[in-house]
């Protein structure tokens, strides 16, 4: 089981975390364990808490785990909890220098999950939650039989992405009490008020009264709908409103709690693998590093940097645009007096000495996430540099290609795949669809067509939780389908949009 | 050290052995997990247990890379994974799954799936081997079974006893009645031993899709008796008009043209029996494959009579396999039911295509014998 470090390393943890402060990371405690390999991909396996309840899936995550590591595939380096004390495993057979390289990159990731605020809401004692939601799993799978509870995790995971990724930051639905008084006021529409009376018809014209007494029956009606308005965190509603039993509203739950704490960690994979590669580069190469190790060092760091034709590694991209921020902040490369020049010459040689890079980018670390960092500061040059490009499927030559290279295209694309994890919007739009107590979603179309399969098999499970049919309606090939699932038969028809 | 995960781990293999069992038919009509065949476990494809989700599918969605090359060039194979790519380690894709099952553990599959019954021991005659076991300890034996730790043991307690024994000094000299054998027992195991003869038909008619057929057969019939006898032996003829020992690689490869006489095939199986493989320690499986297209009359007329005398007396059960093809007559089978059909060791499969294996091993495998 896990240990704690040996003399030696906790010195070198001493030493790093000096560094890390020195350069202004603020982090929460952070506890190293070491682990096995084969601990290590256990760990892995169960998502980084070894507590967590009993299911397949982690088993079969550890045996792919195990097996690239047996085949000398791949290699789990870091691994580091979002918890307060922060919790990170090294594994016993590394080498020192990697041990130090590990150690400086969890400090990174241990800032970020402080200062970011995507992490603001999460659970800082989801280890102890952890444990206790195994427990409770373990205590429903005793009294109503594993492969009951084994069955309905599965169906549930498969609903799993269906939960509103914003919840934390925004308020969807108003204040019931605001909303309550808003529409007492909207009870009778009377315009604005008149002092002269002449001037009624101009102040409140009659067009102007019936729009306003439209929008006033509109919300009435909205109050009749079920949900009020579409409610996205699809698992929510049914916590709430699907008849199930106390166990599966436990099970549900729990399932629901981990998605939230999971979320975050996907709406910043860029920018935390990238800070935490900054700052391992960082501390490494400006302090930690001794002359034998930097061969090593090297070879490692670049093993991570590596990049497939194929697939952005965040790694690589993260960092790339840290450094890029940096430097233009540091050149102050930026504002309109950067954006309007058009002298490429003076452009290359653009250097302001501002020295504001190291600011800026704990500022960003700070107010950004995936979206919002690569939208704003993914640049045209930048893009070229790092010769990002567009690829898809030539259904032709059966093969995928490079489509485009085009700056627009490209930032297009990848902020397409970052929205809302480059999974579909749906929402529920009628708990009580044909007043018939189906249910009935809707996909925001985007251009992309849903998996066909998938999209059936998933329905099937909802129907599952629901008890009755479920639809839902999302367009393929342009044209507007209501899939339906009632139990026995999946059906499909046009509809209009 | 028994870790958490061994728990998930092992349902998620029970999990992995039920999707095997429900899709054995197919795999069975399929050769290509045979090429994944390790010495003792076998690697087998099955489709990644993926939780349905409402996604996009990932050829419409394409995405964002990184690195060289001219707008319109083609990505290498293996360039684009499936799934979310920067979701990695989430368990997501459409790739399969690469599941190590013991050859031991498929067999047990089979048989479950195909309800093929424990094969029967022969009775009449049981084969035994004779095997040392270690049972006991005793005063006298060689000395090359001496037993250091039971003597030394010995030795201690009679100087204790006589008081000889010096704690500060530990010395322990063990005299002649203290010394400790290990002895042994012969024990009767019913013995293990088997040999399967394969023995196929490489004329002109028998094409590739014919020999693969055989091929895959020849797996699962491996796998079969290799869980039921632990000393497994194979043996492989090729005939077309004359017939030749040959390796294993050989034998599913080579194509001659030629005609076919059947005999020839059988008078070298029935001299691999006499000279190698005596009734009485091994258990012999002779398995024929041919399109069932003959020389003549003549020739089927001398196969059966060898059949009766020879070997159908010397072998646990007669195999034999017709493989159609488009040339064959298919005539051999008619004659040999017509023959030795009611002969109780005699088993005749007729494999049209594919398809027809699994119904084939169990035709093969279902008497027991």
């Amino acid at each position: 089981m896990p240990k704690s470090l040996t003399p030696r390393l906790a010195s070198l943890r001493d030493e790093i975390h000096g560094y890390a402060k020195e350069f202004g990371l603020d982090f929460f405690d952070t506890v190293f364990e070491m682990v096995s390999y084969d601990e290590m991909n256990m760990v892995a396996a169960y998502g980084g808490f070894p507590t967590r309840y009993p299911h397949w899936r982690w088993g079969m995550e550890y045996e792919q785990l195990a097996k690239g590591y047996e085949y000398g595939l791949s290699k789990i380096y870091e691994l580091v909890i979002n918890n307060d004390p922060c919790y990170a495993y090294l594994m016993e057979s590394n080498p020192e220098v990697d041990q130090k390289l590990v150690m400086s990159h969890v400090y990174g990731h241990c800032d970020f999950f402080k200062n970011n605020f995507s992490f603001r809401h999460t659970n800082r004692r989801m280890i102890d939650d952890m444990a206790n939601h195994a427990t409770r799993v373990r205590r429903w799978v005793d009294k109503i039989g594993v492969e009951k509870v084994e069955d309905f995790i599965d169906r549930t995971l498969s609903l799993e992405n269906l939960i509103d990724q914003h919840a934390p930051h925004i308020r969807r639905n108003p204040d019931p009490q605001r909303a309550e008084e808003e529409l007492k006021s909207n009870e009778r529409v009377e315009g604005f008020k008149v002092d002269r009376e002449y001037m009624r018809g101009y102040i409140n014209p009659s067009e102007f009264l019936d729009s306003q007494r439209k929008h006033s029956e509109d919300e009435k009606a909205q109050r009749k709908r079920f949900p009020e308005r579409p409610q996205r965190d699809v698992l929510y509603f049914l916590l709430e409103h699907a008849p199930l039993e106390p166990w599966e509203v436990d099970i549900l739950s729990i399932l629901r709690d981990e998605a939230y704490y999971f979320a975050p960690q996907g709406q910043t994979k860029i920018m935390n693998e990238g800070w935490a590669s900054y700052w391992h580069s960082t501390i490494m190469t400006r302090r930690a590093l001794r002359d034998e190790e930097i061969i090593d060092y090297a070879d490692h760091h670049s093993g991570t940097m590596g990049v497939r034709p194929g697939a952005i590694n965040p790694y690589k991209l993260g960092i790339e645009l840290w450094r890029d921020i940096e430097d233009r902040w540091n050149k102050g490369k930026f504002g309109k007096e950067w954006d309007e020049c058009d002298d490429l010459r003076a452009r290359q040689s653009w250097d302001k000495k501002l020295g504001a890079g190291r600011e800026k980018i704990f500022e960003v670390r700070k107010h950004y996430n995936d979206i919002t960092f690569i939208d704003t500061f993914l640049t045209a040059e930048f893009a070229l540099q790092q010769k990002l490009f567009v690829y898809g499927f030539n259904e032709k030559r059966n093969s995928w290609e490079i489509l485009d290279r085009e700056f627009r295209k490209v930032k297009n694309k990848l902020l397409t795949s970052l929205t809302n994890f480059g999974q579909p919007i749906i929402e529920v739009v009628d708990g009580n669809y044909e007043n018939r107590s189906e249910l009935l979603l809707a996909h925001k179309h985007d251009g992309q067509d849903l998996k066909g399969d998938y999209a059936r098999e998933t329905l099937r499970n909802l129907q599952s939780l629901w008890r009755r049919p479920v639809n839902i309606i999302t367009r393929y090939d342009g044209k507007g389908s209501l899939l339906r699932f009632d139990g026995q038969h999946h059906s499909e028809k046009k509809v209009e949009l | 050290m028994t870790l958490k995960i061994h728990q998930d781990h092992s349902r998620f293999k029970q999990i992995v052995r039920g999707k095997i069992k429900a899709n054995l038919r197919k795999y069975v009509q399929k050769g290509e997990m045979l090429g994944k065949k390790g010495k003792d476990a076998i690697s087998i494809p099955i489709p990644f247990i993926d939780i349905p989700r409402f996604k996009y599918g990932h050829k419409e969605q394409g995405g964002v890379g990184q690195g060289d090359g001219e707008v319109g060039q083609q990505l290498g194979p293996g360039a684009v994974e499936p799934g979310d790519g920067h979701q990695a380690g989430q368990g997501e894709g459409d790739h399969a799954l690469e599941v190590d099952v013991t050859l031991e553990e498929l067999a047990q599959i089979l048989g479950e799936e195909l309800q093929l019954p424990r094969i029967e021991r022969r009775q009449s005659e049981r084969i035994v081997t004779q095997k040392v076991k270690y049972t006991g300890v005793n005063t006298t034996g060689p000395e090359s079974l001496r037993h250091f730790k039971r003597t030394f043991k010995q030795a201690l307690k009679r100087q204790i006893a006589t008081g000889t024994y010096n704690p500060k000094m530990p010395v322990i000299i063990p005299t002649r009645e203290d010394r400790r054998y290990r002895s042994y027992k012969l024990q009767e195991l019913p013995d293990t031993n088997a040999v399967i003869i394969y023995m196929m038909d490489v004329s002109g008619s028998m094409g590739d899709e014919q020999k693969e057929i055989v091929r895959i057969e020849s797996f699962w019939l491996d796998t079969w008796l290799k869980h039921q006898y632990k000393g497994l032996e194979s043996r492989y003829i090729i005939h077309d008009a004359v017939a030749r020992e040959v390796d294993r690689d050989t034998f599913f490869h080579t194509r001659e043209s030629g005609g076919t006489m059947i005999s020839s095939a059988y008078k070298l199986c029935r001299e691999i029996i006499q000279a190698d493989y005596p009734k009485s320690a091994w258990n012999i499986y002779p398995f024929h494959f041919s399109d069932g297209d003959n020389w003549s009359a003549d020739d089927t007329r001398q196969c059966i009579e060898m059949l009766r005398t020879d070997i159908l007396p010397q072998v646990n059960q007669f195999a034999y396999g017709q493989v159609e093809s488009p040339y064959g007559s298919g005539q051999f089978i008619k004659d040999l039911r017509e023959a030795v059909g009611d002969t109780n060791n005699v088993s005749l499969s007729e494999i049209a295509d594919k398809d027809a294996i699994y119904a084939s091993i169990k035709d093969f495998l279902g008497k027991g014998r």
